[in-house]
């Protein structure tokens, strides 16, 4: 009996899901030591309210670009840099078409759903541009999303002539706000679908695993009969129209486009949300869960350094400390320490219990 | 096949080099300048370096140096825009150093890093002005002359303003959302609110964070607050861009702000944060006056006659509360 319920308890521990889900709960946790209201939630308007709300809410286009990143590591073994720009691209082709080339409007010059298609084609054309690069001329990844990650913004500048144009409508700034009787803010919502889509695409169709293939070994999948070119192709653009949506939430929640501030460093995150979902860098396996629980602990961990008052100038030693103890706890090095004491400490109860029948 | 990779890497390679010059966009105009140097002879040259664009304010500032150091008024401004990067600001001074202009106006992105390039502009004998944001370096010599805001003095006349509107209130509570941490402004600014709390025995500092000068964060980081602090009076934004997500973070929490709720102070008096002064949601908003041109061109002409400069100039700046406020005041305004 006990047998079987330490069997159980061992097969949890080493699920490939469970050090980033102990990371987000540890960090989570650590708020009652000094926020003791932090999971607090409330009800406003019918819409929850409350610090965890917070988290899920702000995470938003992190998850939706951590999801793209994972596709781009699994199947090139590297990472677009570029999304943060892209996101500013199609933010400001977004309120540009919205406003009609003005600075600043109160009311939709053209229909919502043509700047939000025309601001997706933009960001699908610079994930297809990376693409490009990466799968037909063999750039590394980082270096051929260096260029759309130091032009990006300068596109993105030059879309808006370098102003932050202001869409002061009601339906465009409640994509990024709350409707009333939603339950969550209207961001999670796109999360949410983006991570369902994604997923029921990799699911229901072989891509999943063509992704996995061609990110393992290149040339061996092709002599298999797949395309990579066309795979890693397809990843990128996926990535790219993922900034997109991102891009819109992150505008939306201003009802403007700030070239130089959306998205900012955020590709830096989102890379970061890969690594601490558990996912090789390099390539190969992957797991859309890990990221997205890796892109909702980054975000915990800023929204509990807000909730603890940390003053500004250090946050980000805080941030860059928890970020080191879980990535030294996930390295394979520390595991394979771990492993070893644990089949150490198996060897000598294995002895023990020997002992004992003799 | 290899020939084909080879053109197409070729074509690549040159889209990339056309991109990367139609976003700097400025150096292609320096490019052109060099030529026109040496033509001119009676008009002063300037090269003024520029941040970017990134606000009104500092389209404003520019559309002010450029409208100064016009023909008509006998200079010829060559103008380069940095896209937010020093190294490319770096870039632009030893162009202007190479192209023998005759004055060089700095808008630096940040305060440190600039000894070599101002030295090389010394050793070249060209006056340097500093515009807007100070610069640190080892020897003061470096520049002829800084001109810009007293972002100190923003703040005092903030703190002021707060005396006399809260005097008699038995505590004030006051949330801080701070610029971006080391810009001087943000140093200024936070100063100022820092001595006033110290004066004030009633005032009373619930939060300090930085809203980083944009939108989001300012929205994000009041958010957080409000979540802890039921009872706020103050929110001291260091921008505008701060105040708007601070007041988007407060409504959305069922609060209001202006007279009856919460009283918002910001800084920079842009063209939408004076609209929101207007609607009372922005009850004191502390002018930043980015016209530096007239300044410039004041230090400019005593050099020309071969006067002695003040190190620094101090533009001139004035303060909007939601009580006076009228839409003349804001349509007057030239940004």
């Amino acid at each position: 009996m006990s047998e079987q319920k330490k069997f159980h308890w061992s097969s949890i521990t080493r699920h490939h899901l469970f050090l980033p889900i102990m990371c987000l709960i540890v960090v989570l946790l650590s708020n009652l030591i000094k926020t003791p209201d932090f999971f607090a939630i409330s009800m406003r308007d019918g819409v929850l309210y409350g610090y965890i709300i917070d988290v899920i809410n702000r995470a938003s286009e992190l998850v939706i670009l951590a999801v793209g990143m994972t596709l781009v590591t699994a199947a090139s073994g590297g990472q677009d840099i570029s999304v943060g720009a892209v996101m500013a691209v199609a933010a400001a082709v977004c309120c540009q078409i919205l406003s009609g080339g003005q600075t600043s409007v109160d009311a939709f010059q053209n229909p919502l759903i043509l700047g939000v298609l025309a601001a997706l084609a933009a960001a699908a054309l610079c994930g297809a541009f990376n693409g490009y690069l990466v799968a037909h001329l063999h750039i590394q990844p980082m270096v051929a999303t260096l260029i759309l990650y130091t032009a990006g913004r300068g596109i993105a500048q030059l879309v808006t002539g370098g102003q932050i144009t202001y869409v002061r409508v009601g339906a465009y700034s409640m994509w990024g706000g709350a409707l009333p009787h939603m339950l969550f803010p209207l961001p999670v919502f796109f999360a949410v679908a983006v991570v369902l889509i994604v997923s029921l695409i990799l699911k229901k169709s072989a891509l999943g695993l063509y992704i996995e293939s061609v990110g393992i070994n290149s040339s061996s999948s092709r002599l298999v009969g797949l395309n990579a070119k066309r795979i890693k192709m397809i990843t990128y653009i996926i990535c790219g129209l993922l900034a997109g949506i991102a891009g819109f939430v992150a505008s939306s929640r201003i009802y403007s486009a700030d070239a130089n501030n959306i998205g900012l460093n955020l590709e830096m995150d989102a890379i970061l949300a890969v690594a601490l979902g558990g996912n090789i860098l390099s390539g190969g396996k992957f797991s859309i869960a890990g990221s997205v629980i890796g892109a909702y602990t980054i975000q915990a961990l800023t929204t509990t350094l807000y909730a603890m008052n940390v003053s500004s100038d250090q946050l980000p030693v805080y941030k860059a400390i928890v970020v080191v103890i879980i990535v030294t706890l996930q390295s394979p090095v520390f595991q394979k320490f771990i492993n070893n004491q644990r089949a150490k400490r198996a060897v000598k109860r294995g002895q023990t219990n020997g002992g004992a029948v003799v | 096949m290899k020939m084909k990779q080879r053109l197409w890497s070729a074509l690549i390679a040159s889209v990339m080099c056309l991109g990367l010059t139609a976003c700097g966009g400025a150096p292609a105009d320096t490019g052109s300048g060099t030529a026109d140097v040496g033509g001119s002879d009676d008009l002063i040259v300037v090269g003024f370096s520029q941040v970017g664009a990134e606000s009104d304010w500092r389209t404003a500032n520019t559309e002010s140096m450029k409208s100064t150091f016009s023909e008509e008024n006998g200079y010829k401004l060559i103008f380069d825009d940095a896209q937010q990067k020093q190294e490319n600001q770096i870039t632009a001074i030893r162009n202007f150093i190479q192209q023998d202009v005759d004055y060089i106006v700095l808008a630096p992105t940040g305060e440190t890093g600039w000894d070599t390039v101002l030295q090389e502009a010394k050793n070249a004998g060209i006056p340097v002005i500093i515009v807007d944001r100070q610069v640190q370096v080892s020897d003061d010599s470096l520049y002829t002359a800084w001109v810009g805001s007293d972002f100190r003095a923003e703040g005092d006349k903030a703190v002021k303003w707060m005396e006399e509107q809260f005097a008699d209130k038995d505590q004030l509570n006051i949330v801080h959302i701070q610029g971006t941490i080391g810009s001087s402004a943000q140093i200024g600014r936070t100063d100022a609110l820092n001595e006033g709390v110290e004066k004030n025995a009633n005032w009373n500092l619930v939060a300090q964070q930085s809203g980083e000068f944009t939108q989001a964060k300012g929205q994000e980081v009041m958010e957080s607050v409000l979540k802890q602090n039921s009872d706020i009076d103050v929110v001291y934004c260091e921008n505008d861009n701060e105040a708007f997500g601070a007041i988007d973070a407060i409504e959305a929490a069922g609060k209001t702000v202006g007279k009856d709720g919460i009283t918002v102070i910001s800084f920079d008096t842009t063209r939408a944060g004076l609209n929101d002064v207007l609607a009372g949601k922005i009850s004191l908003d502390v002018e930043c006056n980015p016209l530096h041109g007239p300044r410039v061109q004041e230090i400019i002409e005593k050099l020309e006659a071969g006067e002695e400069v003040e190190k620094t100039a101090y533009v001139d700046e004035t303060q909007f509360d939601s009580e006076t406020i009228t839409q003349e005041m804001i349509d007057e305004r030239a940004y």
